[in-house]
């Protein structure tokens, strides 16, 4: 890709991903709870995923032949159906619904009420072994889909992870890549402080996956990173992204506190009036 | 004297005999010489996957498989399958209805020497509470065959579970019928009715002879069906025979005899006799000496009928 062209398409994310971000303040707001904190540090990667490497139809959700996306920290939902909305998966007018009885957009994503979404998920540690199932299923079909995951850094407390990740390795699923959300906080703390799983890249290298390290919210990082998923063979591949909890709202970024409450009608303003300047900033430049 | 065979073996087979639809994989966790899925694993050597010694994760890979289009076994000791993996079933499996089918062996006592920690009690009672989740207990290899091929056919989680234990053929494939959720009258009888699932009915059997002797009339149901349970016949058993007698190899709390105890309680209340296993954990030991240590037995199922009868004329 040449640079102008790159230039435009990070610009393109950039803007995607701040109006994914303003959804997720009026999801959560609309809900009067959720998990703000890690659906904004997972936006950027979504975005990347949805917006450049995935190979889906949003007038077709499921295609048999399409990739999949597990959302392993379900939690997350706010940031999932926000992209799968942009994508074209449903309207965005619902997104406003989300947590709402009369709605189907469930709380942590539900497969059977929500287009788009491959998995159901909300209890950590389960999404990561569907994934491995799905990787497992398009080895033996022998078909070409390729299977994404996103799993949370206070995720891997959870032992279920290792067990996966050892299968997946056992079973030389190179069509699998998860992304590790290594925003470094979860519900109580710090997750070193928690119950450390540092250091991640030793373990996951250890359990057999090629490990690669990105800058969470640099586009050009997160492509590259899946470019050289698709080259590598025989293993699965583990990029790690180094985000910031909260990325986008100066007020969220980095604390612990936003991991699962909904900000009130001020602090939404706040929010939206942020992600709104940024965006008008990225119009004139 | 009938031919013995365990139900797991027949699962082992069943699934072998119908494994050529493509659809069909089968997980196991380093027990598939335990839970016969050797016998598929032997055959079908490319859709036979081992997840090792990790339940939680097989049965959410399973899913993940399911939701590709694969029709998936996933087996293991009942213990584990429903109990270690019980939140991977129900979040993973049942919530998005997964077409995940629980090969679940050596469930209650029977499984003799291995003791308590291996012997599942509670299996039924904590998979039939899921949503979305259908509960077989097949009682001998014919209806384990036809077990295997309803839960193939049925588009959604099954639990399917199996024994250790050698136990007495007792239909005959020639003129058997099988239908998901409809319970099967072996014989009529018109004083009590004995509900029985699993390796119980043929002890159900037995004791409907017993209790002839006796000059008592048995009628004699298996219910391999534990969810969706035949509530027709249930309700018709009460009316036309006016008692009831439970026989699980299972806890009385939350089993066989609760679900027919539910049924009847909201629907015709007649006395309800139940022979299972009270609120105790097993042991080590042969099976037949369990069985009887444990009060299941064709003597204990006769005893119960004759104090369900009784009850009827309070």
């Amino acid at each position: 890709m040449d640079k102008q062209k790159l230039k435009e398409l990070v610009k393109e994310f950039r803007k995607k991903a701040t109006i994914i971000r303003k959804h997720i303040i009026e999801e959560v707001y609309n809900a009067g709870s959720g998990h703000p904190g890690g659906s904004l540090s997972c936006t950027d990667i979504l975005t990347v995923l949805y917006f450049h490497e995935m190979n889906v139809d949003p007038g077709n959700p499921r295609w048999e032949d399409r990739d999949r996306f597990v959302l392993s920290k379900g939690h997350c939902a706010p940031a999932l159906y926000a992209t799968l909305a942009e994508k074209g998966f449903f309207p965005r007018e619902d997104l406003v619904t989300l947590r709402h009885a009369d709605s189907y957009l469930e709380g942590h994503p539900n497969m059977n009420t929500v287009p788009g979404v491959d998995m159901s998920t909300g209890s950590l540690g389960q999404g990561i072994s569907a994934a491995v199932g799905m990787a497992l299923a398009g080895k033996l079909d022998r078909k070409d889909y390729r299977v994404y995951a996103l799993l949370g850094d206070g995720e891997l407390q959870e032992g279920q992870v290792w067990e996966a990740l050892m299968a997946a390795a056992h079973y030389k699923l190179d069509n699998l890549v998860a992304f590790l959300d290594h925003n470094g906080l979860q519900i109580d703390g710090k997750i070193t402080e928690v119950m450390s799983p540092e250091v991640v890249e030793d373990k996951f290298r250890a359990f057999g996956w090629k490990v690669i390290n990105v800058n969470g919210h640099d586009y050009v990082q997160i492509m590259e990173a899946l470019a050289e998923a698709r080259k590598t063979k025989g293993k699965p591949v583990m990029i790690v992204a180094d985000t910031i909890k909260g990325k986008g709202v100066s007020f969220m970024e980095n604390a612990a506190g936003w991991h699962g409450s909904a900000p009130n009608k001020e602090q939404r303003d706040r929010a939206i009036a942020e992600l709104d300047e940024y965006l008008s900033k990225l119009e004139v430049e | 004297m009938a031919q013995k065979i365990a139900t797991r073996e027949a699962y082992g087979n069943a699934l072998a005999e119908f494994g050529a639809d493509e659809r069909i994989v089968v997980l196991d966790a380093d027990l598939s010489k335990s839970t016969k899925t050797e016998t598929f694993k032997k055959k079908y050597p490319e859709r036979f996957f081992n997840m090792g010694i990790a339940e939680g994760n097989m049965m959410a890979v399973a899913a993940g498989m399911a939701s590709c289009g694969k029709i998936v076994f996933a087996s293991t000791f009942s213990v584990f399958a429903s109990q270690r993996a019980c939140e991977q079933i129900r979040n993973s499996i049942c919530y998005p209805n997964l077409n995940v089918k629980i090969g679940a062996s050596h469930a209650g006592i029977s499984v003799g020497e291995d003791g308590a920690s291996h012997q599942a009690i509670e299996d039924i009672a904590i998979m039939r509470s899921i949503p979305n989740m259908t509960v077989i207990c097949p009682a001998d290899a014919v209806s384990t065959r036809h077990a295997v091929k309803a839960a193939i056919e049925h588009d959604g989680p099954v639990f399917l579970r199996l024994g250790r234990l050698a136990v007495p053929v007792i239909y005959d494939e020639s003129n058997f019928h099988f239908e998901l959720g409809k319970g099967i009258t072996i014989s009529e009888g018109k004083d009590v009715t004995i509900i029985a699932t699993g390796l119980m009915v043929s002890m159900a059997i037995e004791a409907g002879k017993m209790l002839e002797e006796k000059g008592i009339s048995a009628r004699i149901i298996d219910m391999h069906t534990i969810k969706p349970i035949d509530k027709e016949l249930i309700i018709n058993s009460a009316k036309e025979t006016g008692a009831i007698v439970t026989a699980e190899e299972h806890t009385v709390m939350g089993g066989l005899g609760s679900a027919v105890a539910e049924v009847l309680s909201e629907n015709y209340p007649v006395p309800v006799k139940m022979v299972g296993i009270m609120d105790e954990f097993g042991k080590s030991g042969k099976p037949d000496a369990l069985l009887k240590m444990y009060g299941l037995t064709a003597e204990n199922i006769v005893e119960k009928a004759q104090a369900a009868i009784a009850m009827k004329n309070r």
